[in-house]
């Protein structure tokens, strides 16, 4: 007998997997970008289920509300949504799914065979406060660091994106 | 402890891992291509944070990885869309197949 | 004590002079480059001057002797805690009495180029050359080490190489450089294994520290090259005779002499400075500066060197009566002349008196350089005024070249041997140790030193008398004064350097001794002079048709001291039909088919497989994600499943 939590559990990989295969395979490309979404937002849940709220957070307003909205700004700007995508070749999606199928199988096998062992020690606080002390620590466990490597990363990616995509009016 | 363990996590991030790379393999429209790397950092990151949880969950560096990683992602889809418009403004096509000037 | 910043300077000058001359030659106008290449050389020559005035004037050691001193030494590379090679400058009688004789000829030949070469179009290029050879040549008499001396003595054949090839135009001129620097190349390898080997027993590259080690017949280091040996023959003397072969080769003794009479093809003043006073004595100065140890550990070498001297002096001597072209018997005879100074160190002993082959041969380089540069000079302000090198275009030219007339019969009679000119001390004194030493080497130097008169008279009075004579023509000048002011000053020098009293400079051990002139000895190599000087007059100094109809009578003999002796082509035979055919062509084909084919192959194997694959450059990201993601799947299936 299944208790809930398992049952969650299932649902939420049913969706996962369910949506992101039909991202992959749909010919209409504005609906995998919805099923993109629901595999997204099925990830976050995932992670609610997991008891990592904030991350969950992070990844519905990062992916959801950012990533997935410029994929469907960038559909717009360069695709005529609505008719279907070219379907791939034949042999092209046998020998993909071949090489998909060996790798999964492969990694199916290892994770079967091994014995994970947990520490047992009592979970940290995964609160708002302790990562944002964690964030901003510059000590041990801290994350300072990293955490302004991303932001002049972000900052880069920021400039870049504005150059790469400007319109030169010389060349036009 | 709930009868779902990491096994089945791993199960389910390794599931999406390939869902994501045979839609890098088989899709040609570059968007969508950009739609499955998506798919492959987020398995990844269910991987980190369930190592986290259930393996060392005295920590929260699972959890850092993941959301370093969304940013990275973040900056990695918006570069990418930028390269993609302006492919698709010298080629006005974004077929991936079309984009193969670099060859011998 | 000379002072070192003065040997360094007067070094250095010439080099700088080629630096300038060589790099912005061609920018300097007229013939700036040419007089500043001289003022530099002139200052040298001061300053070289200087030098050997305080070394020889300077304090005397206290054992009355001059000392062998190193004003300066750097260590170039260091191979072990007792074992380098330096890079120093090495004061003794010997290099002090060089300097001053290279700087003072080569200041001669610069002043004479002026006029000689005036118009020509690559005048500084010429200066540059001129200045190179001058600052070789300083740094090869002065070096402290031999390997240093082996440095210089190449670029000294470089020098050689580039002014013997200066009218590149001329096909004849470039194989005579190329004959040239091939020849004395082939002679270094001998020079550089002997290094290796006298080094190697040594262990030391210094002189001096050679001399002492190698010296003393019980020290450890020449215990080791005597008991080694090749063929039955010690280690020693095996690195003595190499060390020979290369210095016979660059002063052009039997039977590595082929290159200088080709090397001719020349400016007259470079055969002056080169081929005849300075470069081509550099084997002898070899010898000489290695000469403790030749004299003291290894007296059998010294014979090799006796021997290759007395053979070169008379084979020489012997083609240069025959000879037609006025460089080429210059040539032969300073062929003659550098094997007497070699078989004077040959027969010479060490110390005091018994060393007196030694001070000849040095004396007999020092008045040499005079006279025979004299020659050449003159012979380039002959060779200017008529523009031929054949005696048949000459004749009768007494009235037309006076200054040279006068000049060249006082070198004539100083290479003769006439009292009192120069070559008369010098070649009396290498007579007189032959004498000494070894009877029948006195007997082949007195039959070559009445050949010398005879060869030599015979070109002076083909040259001035023989025809009608010329008068002076209004068109032609006998030359510039820059020419004629270096006849002049040498011929002071040809004419009274004997009166210098060189034993009391330059001994075999540094000590001065008292040479006496014996006259009951004189008498008889100064009659052959004579009497080779009246055959001459008979014969020459008219028209005659007597040397014809003896030549002819001669008939096989004559053609074949005419012809060289064959010696050049004996050597043709032996590259061309037995190196070409039997080496060469073998080597040529394993190199065209074995190693050529070898790296053939390889490439177009290379060439096979890249064309293969270069399809998988497809410029298709999916293509290359498959290969990738298929590459990772199966490195981990192969290393999961294979090594675990």
């Amino acid at each position: 007998m299944m208790d809930a939590t398992t049952v969650i559990f299932y649902i939420l990989a049913a969706l996962i997997l369910g949506s992101g295969m039909l991202a992959v395979s749909t010919r209409k490309i504005f609906r995998a970008a919805i099923y993109l979404l629901f595999s997204l937002t099925g990830i976050a849940g995932l992670y609610f289920w997991m008891q990592y709220e904030f991350l969950a957070a992070v990844q519905i307003i990062v992916y959801v509300g950012g990533i997935v909205v410029l994929i469907i700004f960038s559909i717009f700007l360069t695709q005529t949504s609505g008719m279907d995508m070219p379907a791939a070749l034949k042999s092209r999606k046998l020998f993909a799914a071949l090489a998909v199928i060996c790798g999964f199988l492969l990694t199916a096998t290892q994770i079967s065979q091994h014995g994970f062992v947990g520490s047992g020690i009592q979970a940290a606080d995964t609160g708002v406060r302790a990562i944002g002390h964690a964030m901003l620590n510059t000590g041990e466990g801290g994350f300072a660091l990293p955490f302004e490597v991303v932001s002049i990363l972000l900052l880069s990616a920021m400039i870049g994106c504005i150059v790469i995509a400007i319109k030169n009016p010389e060349r036009s | 402890m709930s009868p779902v363990g990491l096994n089945h996590i791993l199960f389910l991030s390794s599931a999406l891992f390939f869902i994501g790379v045979y839609g890098f393999l088989t899709r040609r429209n570059l968007v969508t291509l950009l739609m499955s790397i998506e798919l492959i950092l987020n398995s990844v990151n269910i991987n980190f944070v369930a190592f986290n949880k259930y393996l060392y969950p005295e920590n929260l560096d699972g959890l850092f990885f993941s959301i370093f990683i969304i940013a990275i992602a973040a900056a990695e889809a918006a570069v990418a869309i930028a390269i993609i418009i302006n492919l698709y403004r010298s080629h006005q096509s974004i077929d991936v197949e079309d984009a193969d000037s670099l060859r011998y | 004590m000379p002072d070192t910043r003065v040997i360094l300077i007067l070094l250095f000058l010439p080099l700088l002079s080629f630096l300038i001359n060589g790099l912005f030659g061609r920018k300097l106008p007229g013939s700036l480059g040419g007089l500043l290449a001289t003022a530099t050389l002139f200052v040298s020559f001061l300053l070289s001057l200087s030098a050997a005035y305080s070394y020889f004037f300077g304090s005397v050691g206290i054992t009355g002797a001059y000392e062998t001193l190193i004003p300066f030494q750097v260590t170039w590379l260091q191979f072990s805690e007792s074992f380098s090679i330096n890079m120093g400058i090495l004061a003794d009688p010997i290099s002090m009495m060089m300097i001053v004789v290279v700087t003072f000829i080569s200041l001669m030949v610069h002043v004479f180029s002026l006029g000689y070469m005036k118009g020509e179009e690559r005048f500084a290029t010429y200066y540059s050359f001129l200045s190179l050879f001058t600052f070789s040549m300083l740094g090869l008499v002065l070096s402290s080490n031999i390997f240093q001396t082996y440095i210089f003595w190449e670029l000294v054949g470089v020098s050689s190489f580039l002014l013997i090839g200066y009218y590149y135009q001329k096909p004849s001129a470039v194989a005579a450089s190329k004959k040239a620097f091939i020849v004395t190349r082939f002679a270094d390898l001998g020079f550089l294994i002997g290094i290796l080997i006298l080094s190697y027993y040594g262990k030391s590259f210094d002189f001096v520290t050679l001399t002492e080690r190698l010296v003393p017949a019980a020290s450890t280091y020449s215990q080791a090259a005597a008991a080694a040996g090749f063929l039955g023959i010690s280690a020693l003397t095996w690195a003595l005779v190499l060390i020979f072969v290369g210095g016979a080769g660059k002063s052009a003794m039997f039977p590595l002499h082929i290159w200088l009479p080709d090397a001719m093809e020349g400016p007259t003043p470079v055969s002056a400075l080169i081929h005849a006073a300075t470069m081509v004595v550099a084997g002898v100065y070899l010898v000489a500066r290695l000469f403790p140890i030749f004299s003291l550990a290894c007296p059998g070498a010294l014979d090799v060197v006796a021997w290759t001297g007395i053979i070169s002096a008379l084979f020489a001597a012997l083609i240069a009566c025959t000879q037609t072209d006025i460089k080429r018997v210059l040539a032969y005879s300073t062929m003659s002349q550098i094997g007497y100074m070699m078989f004077a160190l040959g027969v010479s002993g060490y110390g005091a008196e018994e060393g007196l082959g030694y001070m000849a041969a040095m004396f007999h380089l020092f008045t040499h350089a005079m006279f025979k540069a004299l020659l050449f000079l003159g012979a380039g302000v002959i060779i200017h005024y008529v523009h031929s090198n054949d005696l048949k275009d000459m004749g009768g030219l007494r009235k037309a070249l006076p200054i040279t007339g006068a000049t060249f019969l006082i070198a004539c009679l100083a290479i003769a041997g006439i009292p009192p000119f120069s070559g008369f001390f010098s070649k009396e004194e290498i007579l007189l140790s032959a004498y000494n030493s070894n009877y029948t080497i006195y007997i082949i130097a007195l039959i070559t030193a009445g050949l010398t008169a005879f060869y030599m008279f015979r070109l002076y009075f083909s040259i001035f008398w023989n025809k009608p004579q010329v008068s002076a023509n209004e068109h032609k000048h006998e030359g510039t004064l820059s020419m004629l002011i270096p006849l002049l000053i040498l011929a002071v020098f040809a004419a009274f350097s004997g009166f210098i009293p060189f034993s009391s400079f330059v001994t075999s051990d540094g000590i001065p001794f008292e040479t006496h002139l014996h006259l009951e000895f004189s008498i008889l190599p100064v009659l052959l002079s004579v009497s080779g000087i009246a055959i001459a007059w008979r014969y020459y100094k008219k028209p005659s048709t007597v040397p014809a109809s003896v030549s002819q009578k001669t008939g096989s003999l004559y053609r074949t001291i005419n012809k060289k002796f064959y010696i050049d082509e004996i050597y043709l035979f032996v590259t061309k039909k037995l190196v070409f055919q039997l080496i060469a062509r073998p080597a040529a084909w394993f190199d065209k088919t074995i190693v050529d084919g070898m790296m053939n192959t390889a490439a177009a194997a290379a060439q096979v497989f890249s064309l293969s694959i270069s399809g998988l450059q497809s410029g298709k990201l999916q293509h290359y994600a498959y290969y990738f993601i298929g590459g990772a799947i199966g490195l981990a299936i192969l290393f999961i499943y294979s090594i675990a």
